[in-house]
């Protein structure tokens, strides 16, 4: 039995690491007040860039070296999708586009780049076939040496790669800089009230910029542990499925706070497999506990809305372009 | 006494808005350790000028010294950087922000970010002047005098030795205005240079050492307290009578039309905006409203056409047609339309709430009238031939009748808000600042709309802020201060500076509290 | 903020909110930054193919009007699309961020497929089909009401809500297909009534989308004519320029916001009813495929025009075909189509700052002192 909850917790921390990259990069992107709802073609992207940056490397033919087999493909990951979020930055900030049209126009982009590139990166490249880069995979699942002698505890919450644990430590992080410097003020300030930052002499522009693109390499970090880790170094067409929204689920589950999202990615991760550990339970009722992370950040919405505390609310200028008038 | 050194001399300040002139050559001079109020009305560039000290303006003409030295301040950085801090009237904090977190917002201090010591920090200036203020209380829970004092806070956290306050005791109830003024007269004891912006006569005497009138734009003059009277500051302030020839008929046989009762009203934040107000509005006269800027005109006008909740109170319209009355209060516009009361209302946010920018004349005229009949569809015919009428009699300036509204200037947009309230015949006509902003010439077409008007047997509430206008266009001027009434005078008879003292002196029930 | 600050800290660009554009000079921007986009993406198909991008785009020509069988699927696509972008329009003329049409049509689909499912084989045609019409417009009307109570009521974040909402839908299909797949094991529903054909929307000529495509039409004409003429579609309009006007003129805002959501729902409830049966006759997560965010992007595009929809969906369609036929000429993947649509959006909804800002470009002057 014991064995069973150990297997499961694990399994849910692993189902919930995609999404704390994606939610943690979604916050930061929020904090200033931009709703980049390109997230889930951002984290697209992060795992694509990371397999496209593999594949050259492992088909270079030389001998593979496994700190480059994880260099490669992560900063392949951290590229591609600060771009796409550079993109992001550029129509909403600079031209101060719609941010919801702009974050839709990015997921089918970067949607379509990951599954044209997924699957024609072989046949484009190469001798065709599908691509499976298990040798970078290999690097990336690499865990501890000595988890195996660490019994049950060591199974359970040390058999991870060392992405879970950055997903974390990123996390924390970000918390910590939102909570605790000047930036992360600063940052905050930018997200409730531009026009007030702006005349307490903080960059806002600046501001937005760094924090949607810091945002979104984050989350492209996300598609990378996917890839990378979770699938081992394939690509599957549609494979990475809803989680970039399930990510922005998470942001608003975890009430803009980082620090929430550690313990409800893992709350989300669980209600996406619990079917699996239930006896008895039909694929029916599989289905609707799908639904319930989705029903769940739904009541948490509307309660904070009749709640108001002002504490829980969006960042208040979110969703809007800032644009300061001149007289 | 030995003169004090000066801490800010301007010399000569111009600066135009468009065709606006805000400020012409003005001169003054602020000493270290001393309070100096600048007084004038709404709108005679009082804001304008502190802003270009602040850095928020530029100015056309002229030249800053401070510390007798002559500087260009370009932005409210700069002015920081000369230890200038300006409060302005609409606090600039980030709600969720705690009230530590407010002060140092933006700020580029070396080491390590610690809210504890800003804490501390914040806790010893606090304790220098007074001040009662707990730096960890978030910024939405405040009051608007706590508010204040962040403000106040951050400007002395940022060194500022000149400190200039804008219109501070606008917000405050009578014991905080009090503690304020404790504050600062500690601040000039300090040897701070302070000005303060106000239209407040009695705080001007109570407060400063000093006084700099301004009017219209223009430098009036300067004068020590102790040399003042109430009187003489509202000579300076309002001028010598401007004869205006606004025509002006005789009442013709005015009846009552609308009698209010002892109205009271709240805003959001629980405070009361409007008490014990009660007067009546006759057919064929135009009563006169006037004040200072936020007084509780626009309350009282929204309370009367129904969109302000009405604590208690009676608003009685007395109908023509049946000779009965209605009581008003607590109806929904459209409740009050279905009574067959014909109410127009002019609001001061013309494209914000009279009109939609964005739409077309056309569209823009039955904004109030679409819903008449029980088709599912709009009727255009009539509004057009309105717009149609209104473009040829107004004279209004535009492409087309299907040109959006926000594309005209703004006496324009006024001409179309003014003339689709008079069309839709009504018995009672509200209007709240009607030529703000406009021209001579529109300002006179509007003036003479709401004479025809009132010749034609309707009750016209005219507020407005010019108060030559007032006088030669009203019958009646009923002043309001704090909410309150301070007085219903004939316009026939009383002058400018009777007007002026209503309006700006604070009642010694008030000051007794 | 002002024009001081503006000199301090931007000497050489100057940007200031555009008064009005003429209609001509708007349109010109729009087909520049298509043409921009069409050359980025051919640059972009040279580099990944070494393809000639002439040839290319005349393929996509090929996809989409190559035969009568192929211009027929067009219209289809384009009639679709266009439906669930008429849905979302009257709620985002009121400035509400509905982008839940996803889940909303899908929420039609299902209401449609159980209609079939569990009365085709009992009803009477001309019984049958009304039903299905009227309870999958009822579902998805429901639907999009909630998230639009919740903001009357509490002003709870309609983009967020009715984002959330989508997977909502999705897994409530999953759930039910898992009743009704056929064969057993399969996970899809499979061509439901395949042999009775029951309440399978009729051929019209012998043309299976004539039917689809000529509803289509007509709620085109009828939204055009519900924004521009009607009173509800005046007081929309109000509320989204200005709730304090709406307040003014004595609106009851709550009302006009349920009413209007309801409206968008059951449209798009239309277009579910006509995606199962009239088109696909069977159901699956994937039945709406994404039109619900296309239609979002569509509908703002057009600036909430009913007519200039019909020309973006069109354009949106023949992209995806188009690039389809090219995958499929290449031996591509189909998934080119998102990367071309993607990069034509970015275009689109960029040069839109060039028609409501004014850029200028001016020399550093020092100011003198006076």
């Amino acid at each position: 039995m014991i064995d069973i909850i150990a297997t499961f917790i694990k399994q849910a921390i692993i189902q919930g690491i995609p999404l704390l990259y994606g939610s943690t990069g979604e916050i930061i992107t929020e904090k200033s007040g931009n709703l980049n709802l390109g997230i889930p073609g951002i984290m697209y992207i992060g795992g694509i860039s990371s397999v496209i940056g593999a594949y050259f490397y492992e088909s270079s033919g030389v001998d593979l070296n496994p700190v480059l087999c994880v260099v490669i493909p992560f900063f392949s990951a951290l590229f591609g999708s600060m771009l796409m979020a550079l993109i992001y930055s550029f129509l909403t900030i600079t031209l101060r586009a719609n941010q919801n049209v702009t974050g839709l126009a990015l997921t089918t982009f970067g949607v379509g780049i990951g599954n044209f590139f997924g699957g024609s990166l072989s046949s484009l490249f190469g001798e065709g076939g599908s691509i499976s880069l298990i040798r970078t995979g290999e690097c990336f699942k690499a865990t501890f040496p000595f988890v195996e002698n660490l019994g049950l505890f060591g199974k359970t919450f040390l058999s991870f790669g060392f992405l879970a644990y950055l997903s974390i430590v990123i996390a924390l992080v970000a918390s910590w800089i939102l909570n605790h410097t000047r930036v992360g003020l600063n940052l905050r300030a930018v997200g409730e009230n531009p026009a007030t930052a702006d005349a307490a002499g903080i960059n806002v522009t600046r501001y937005k910029y760094l924090a949607t693109c810091i945002g979104g390499g984050i989350a492209g970090l996300g598609g990378l542990y996917f890839i990378m880790d979770y699938i081992g170094g394939a690509w599957t067409n549609g494979g990475f499925g809803d989680r970039g929204w399930l990510a922005i689920a998470l942001v608003i589950f975890a009430l803009w706070k980082p620090k929430h999202s550690i313990l409800g990615s893992i709350l989300f991760g669980g209600l996406f497999i619990v079917y699996l550990y239930i006896p008895g339970l039909s694929r029916s009722s599989q289905e609707i506990f799908k639904m319930l992370p989705y029903l769940v950040t739904i009541l948490v919405l509307v309660l904070i809305s009749i709640r108001r505390r002002r504490e829980d609310q969006p960042p208040a200028s979110l969703g809007l372009s800032y644009f300061r008038e001149e007289r | 006494m030995a003169e004090k050194p000066v801490a800010i001399e301007l010399k000569n300040i111009s600066k135009t808005f468009g065709s606006v002139v805000a400020n012409h050559r003005v001169s003054l001079m602020v000493h270290e350790g001393e309070i100096l109020s600048v007084l004038g009305e709404n709108g005679s560039g009082k804001t304008t000028l502190m802003n270009m000290i602040a850095g928020i303006y530029y100015p056309d003409e002229g030249q800053i010294f401070v510390r007798e030295k002559e500087v260009s301040i370009r932005s409210p950085k700069d002015a920081f950087d000369l230890k200038i801090g300006m409060i302005h009237q609409h606090f600039k904090l980030v709600d969720v922000l705690s009230a530590a977190e407010n002060i140092v917002l933006g700020l580029k201090e070396k080491g390590r970010y610690d809210l504890e010591k800003v804490t501390e920090e914040v806790r010893r200036i606090s304790a220098k002047y007074n001040f009662d203020i707990d730096p960890k209380k978030k910024v939405y829970e405040m009051s608007v005098s706590e508010k204040q004092t962040i403000e106040i806070i951050k400007v002395l956290y940022r060194g500022a030795e000149i400190l200039i306050l804008d219109e501070p005791t606008a917000v405050l109830t009578p014991q905080e205005t009090r503690k304020l003024f404790a504050i600062l007269r500690k601040m000039r004891d300090d040897g701070k240079a302070i000005v303060i912006i106000t239209h407040k006569l009695n705080e001007v005497l109570e407060l400063s050492d000093r006084v700099a009138v301004l009017r219209k734009g223009e430098y009036v003059g300067t004068i020590d307290t102790a040399e003042a009277t109430e009187s003489i500051l509202a000579e300076m302030m309002v001028g010598k009578k401007v004869t205006l020839n606004i025509g002006r008929s005789e009442p013709n046989s005015p009846q009552d039309r609308l009698t209010v009762c002892d109205i009271h009203c709240m805003n959001r934040e629980g405070i009361e905006v409007l008490s014990d107000i009660s007067f009546t509005a006759r057919a064929g006269e135009i009563l006169g409203i006037a004040g200072i800027a936020g007084s509780g005109q626009r309350e009282l006008l929204e309370a009367i056409a129904g969109l302000q909740y009405v604590d208690h109170g009676q608003i009685l319209y007395h109908d023509p047609k049946t000779g009965k009355d209605e009581d008003l209060c607590r109806k929904k516009p459209m409740q009050i339309r279905e009574l067959g009361v014909r109410l127009s209302f002019v609001p001061e946010d013309r494209l914000g709430m009279g009109l939609v920018g964005n739409m077309d004349i056309i569209d823009n005229m039955m904004l109030r009238s679409y819903r008449k009949g029980h088709s599912f569809f709009l009727k255009r015919k009539d509004p057009r031939t309105l717009a149609q009428q209104i473009i040829e009699q107004l004279q209004v300036v535009t492409p087309s009748a299907t040109t959006p509204v926000r594309r005209l200037s703004g006496g324009n947009v006024q001409k179309v808000l003014v003339g689709r309230e008079i069309a839709s015949s009504p018995t009672v006509i509200m209007a709240a600042y009607p030529a703000r902003g406009l021209d001579v010439n529109s300002s006179y077409t509007i003036y003479n709309l709401l004479n025809q008007q009132k010749e034609r047997g309707v009750a016209v509430i005219f507020v407005g802020e010019d108060l030559d206008v007032l006088v030669e266009l009203c019958d009646r001027i009923m002043v309001l201060n704090g909410g309150r009434i301070t007085g219903i005078l004939d316009a026939r008879k009383t002058t400018k500076e009777e007007i002026g003292l209503l309006m700006t002196k604070t009642e010694e029930r008030a000051v007794n509290e | 903020m002002n024009k001081e600050m503006k000199q301090h800290h931007e000497q050489h660009l100057r940007i200031s909110k555009r008064d009005h554009m003429v209609f001509w000079k708007s349109w010109l921007i729009h087909v520049t930054a298509i043409l921009l986009a069409l050359l980025v993406c051919a640059f972009i198909i040279v580099l990944i193919t070494g393809y000639n991008p002439l040839e290319v785009y005349s393929s996509m020509w090929e996809g989409t009007f190559g035969s009568a069988r192929k211009v027929w699927l067009t219209m289809q696509e384009t009639a679709m699309l266009l439906c669930i972008s008429l849905a979302v329009t009257p709620a985002y003329k009121m400035r509400f961020w509905n982008i839940g049409a996803e889940g909303q049509t899908l929420i039609g689909c299902l209401a449609t497929a159980a209609c079939m499912i569990y009365f085709g084989n009992r009803m009477p045609v001309y019984l049958l089909i009304p039903v299905m019409f009227l309870a999958s417009m009822a579902a998805s009307a429901i639907w999009a009401m909630i998230p639009a109570v919740c903001r009357a009521k509490w002003g709870t974040n309609e983009t967020l809500f009715t984002l959330m909402m989508n997977y909502v839908a999705t897994q409530l299909v999953s759930y039910f297909i898992t009743f009704w797949e056929n064969p057993v094991g399969s996970n899809s529903v499979g061509i439901i009534n395949s042999i009775s054909k029951g309440g399978w929307l009729p051929e019209l000529f012998g043309q299976k989308y004539l039917l689809n495509i000529i509803i289509v039409a007509i709620l085109t004409v009828l939204m055009f004519v519900y924004l521009r003429y009607s009173k509800q579609g005046y007081e929309l309009t109000v509320v989204g320029e200005s709730e304090n006007t709406a307040r003014y003129i004595g609106l009851n805002i709550k009302k006009v916001i349920i009413r209007t959501l309801v409206i968008s729902g059951a449209l798009c409830g239309v277009a579910g009813f006509m995606l199962v049966a009239g088109t696909d006759h069977t159901i699956s997560t994937d039945t709406v495929g994404g039109m619900g965010f296309t239609a979002i992007m569509i509908s703002w595009l057009a600036k909430f025009n009913p007519i200039v929809m019909v020309l973006a969906s069109f354009l949106l369609t023949f992209l995806s075909r188009g690039a389809g036929e090219i995958a499929t000429a290449l031996r591509l993947n189909q998934s080119v189509s998102d990367i071309l649509t993607g990069i034509i959006l970015f275009f689109i909804i960029g040069c839109e700052f060039f028609i409501q800002y004014k850029v200028s470009f001016r020399f550093h002057k020092k100011e003198v002192k006076g």
